[in-house]
């Protein structure tokens, strides 16, 4: 026992009880054991994926050997670098413009910018479908331009999100500096560059982690604008998964899980845990 | 410091305001309005669709089939957040009290899946629900523990072990969206209870209530507002949830998401698809005008 109660448990240490340490382990056991379960499994020298017949990578070598599905993988990476760069820029202007202004219909901007966070995903897929074959949108012009349909649709599911970040960040913002660059002689231009965007840069390395892995993630509306030959990463995934389920998927997969994990470490280096915490 | 009137810097408003509310017109308002202008419309040979103001796509969306559906996406919608704010709480509660050390893990620990893909994850659980995947084998251990224990004390054994079905069924598509959606509930309440003044719970502990009665009694009014955002951050996208019920579901899980698909991948009639969308759409302002309803009335007590 000695081992265990260094120190009585105070009434408020709930995470110390034993029945609380339980359940939280319970439920990351849950969280993880299907991902530990589909990465070791990408090593199993087996077609099928249910018994241990021996280590192998070569399923990594078929994955990384399947023409459609490294360009796949690059076709999610480009829209992925496309959309968060102009949500970023999006997003940020949005949100001075509600933190600064006030103006005509300010409350039905601001509802209407945070719209597309609460349509429901296949409601948005659904409408840009729509309208890309209303406007009769090229289906296939040469990469990266067969991206466009793909990328305008997740700029406009991933700005808002910015917009979020950066305008609770904004609310810290201390006028005063503003004042004083102002004073002292600085332009509009160059209050926003030198004291404006050094303040919210936390929340700008937050909004395009954020606006990455969202665009990245999303299959639905992807699935609703890809064209015949525009295929993205969860796109290809979900036909592998539709149709055959393969090793090859599990070696797909566990790279794309390590790709996040170093995504999240970066973050976690330039903000600490808590700041992103608070992001969501 | 108060707001700055737009008119007394129209370069500046110009420049922060134009690029996003053309972006929000464009490619947001213009797609929004062609579905609802669609769902008003009729099918005209193959590609042709005529918008003639016809009410028939939402009387068809009232036929007693796609009211079930409608009914049962809620249904599987409200369990899913039920389960996640139960399995969730406990998880929040442990984050908010760890020590300073723990806390920034844990947080971690939940935010991670998250982050990782969606459809990675539901691919990796069906692997382990499958019949032939870890979880019918860890039933069935346990079932042959059982029989075993049984014969023991002489008892005659459990019939031998058969693989349960606990992939594409009603049971897989409410197991999936737990699983899916577990994290998006533990970070707003995590949030709420992070805010909370310690020194009330324990008022309430030094005046004699029990643990559970502080819970249910402090914590959770007090907690309220996080937990309303959790249910809502929880309930909306599990209620559009497309993914899951395809890969996970059977025959008859289908949610309402999968029957807007169909109308366009397969039966091709897009205005009863939009029309559906824009009844889904709809629903989802409902909640949201009862949770800000909610959030208007003074708390009494």
């Amino acid at each position: 026992m000695a081992l265990f109660a260094r120190a009585p448990i105070a009434p408020l240490e709930y995470s110390r009880t034993l029945w609380m340490r339980l359940w939280v382990g319970a439920v990351m056991v849950f969280l993880y054991a299907p991902l530990v379960v589909l990465m070791i499994f990408s090593f199993n020298d087996s077609k099928r994926n249910v018994v241990w017949r021996g280590f192998t990578t070569k399923y990594y070598e078929k994955a990384l050997g399947n023409d459609q599905l490294v360009e796949a993988l690059l076709n999610s990476l480009t829209i992925a670098a496309l959309a968060t760069v102009a949500s970023l820029l999006l997003g940020a202007v949005a949100a001075v413009m509600l933190w600064r202004f006030r103006f005509p219909l300010k409350g039905a901007v601001d509802g209407t910018i945070s719209l597309p966070i609460i349509v429901p995903e296949i409601c948005l897929g659904v409408a840009f479908l729509m309208f890309f074959a209303a406007v009769g949108w090229p289906t296939d012009p040469v990469w990266p331009f067969n991206l466009g349909a793909i990328t305008i649709a997740h700029i406009t599911f991933c700005f808002p999100f910015v917009t979020m970040v950066v305008r609770s960040r904004l609310a810290t913002f201390n006028r005063e500096q503003e004042e004083a660059a102002k004073d002292l002689g600085a332009s509009e231009w160059q209050v926003f560059r030198d004291v404006l965007i050094p303040h919210i840069k936390p929340a700008l390395v937050a909004g395009a982690l954020l606006s990455f892995t969202l665009s990245l993630d999303d299959f639905v509306i992807t699935y609703f604008t890809s064209g015949p030959d525009t295929i993205t990463f969860p796109v290809k995934v979900y036909s592998m998964v539709r149709f055959s389920v393969t090793p090859e998927v599990n070696a797909a997969s566990t790279l794309l899980i390590i790709l996040t994990v170093i995504l999240t470490f970066v973050a976690l280096k330039a903000q600490g845990v808590k700041a992103i915490a608070e992001t969501h | 410091m108060a707001e700055q009137d737009w008119k007394t810097n129209r370069g500046v408003f110009a420049a922060v305001s134009l690029p996003t509310l053309l972006w929000v017109i464009l490619f947001f308002l213009i797609p929004m309005a062609i579905v609802w202008l669609y769902s008003f419309g009729e099918n005209k040979g193959l590609t042709e669709i005529d918008i003639s103001g016809t009410l028939d796509n939402y009387k068809r969306a009232t036929e007693w089939l796609y009211l079930t559906i409608f009914g049962k996406s809620f249904a599987v919608a409200a369990l899913v957040t039920l389960i996640c704010l139960i399995v969730g709480f406990p998880v929040a509660m442990a984050i908010t009290f760890a020590s300073e050390k723990w806390r920034p893990w844990l947080l971690l620990g939940i935010m991670l899946p998250f982050w990782t893909n969606l459809l990675i994850r539901t691919y990796a659980l069906m692997m382990l629900l499958g019949t032939q995947g870890f979880a019918n084998k860890g039933l069935g251990a346990l079932w042959e523990g059982t029989s075993w224990i049984k014969t023991l004390v002489g008892l005659q054994p459990l019939p031998t072990w058969e693989p349960v079905q606990l992939l594409f069924n009603n049971f897989a598509v409410v197991f999936g969206l737990v699983y899916v959606h577990l994290p998006f509930m533990v970070l707003p309440l995590y949030a709420a209870l992070d805010r909370l003044d310690r020194s009330l719970i324990e008022a309430s502990l030094d005046l004699g209530a029990g643990h559970f009665r502080t819970i249910m009694r402090i914590v959770v009014p007090l907690a309220a507002p996080g937990i309303v955002a959790g249910v809502m951050i929880t309930l909306i996208p599990a209620l559009g949830a497309y993914l899951t019920p395809d890969l996970m579901g059977g025959t008859d899980s289908q949610m309402i998401a999968n029957v807007i698909e169909r109308q366009f991948k397969k039966a091709n009639d897009w205005p009863f698809g939009a029309a559906l969308s824009f009844l889904l759409i709809y629903a989802m302002f409902a909640l949201i005008a009862i949770q800000s309803m909610r959030r208007k009335v003074p708390a009494v007590g």
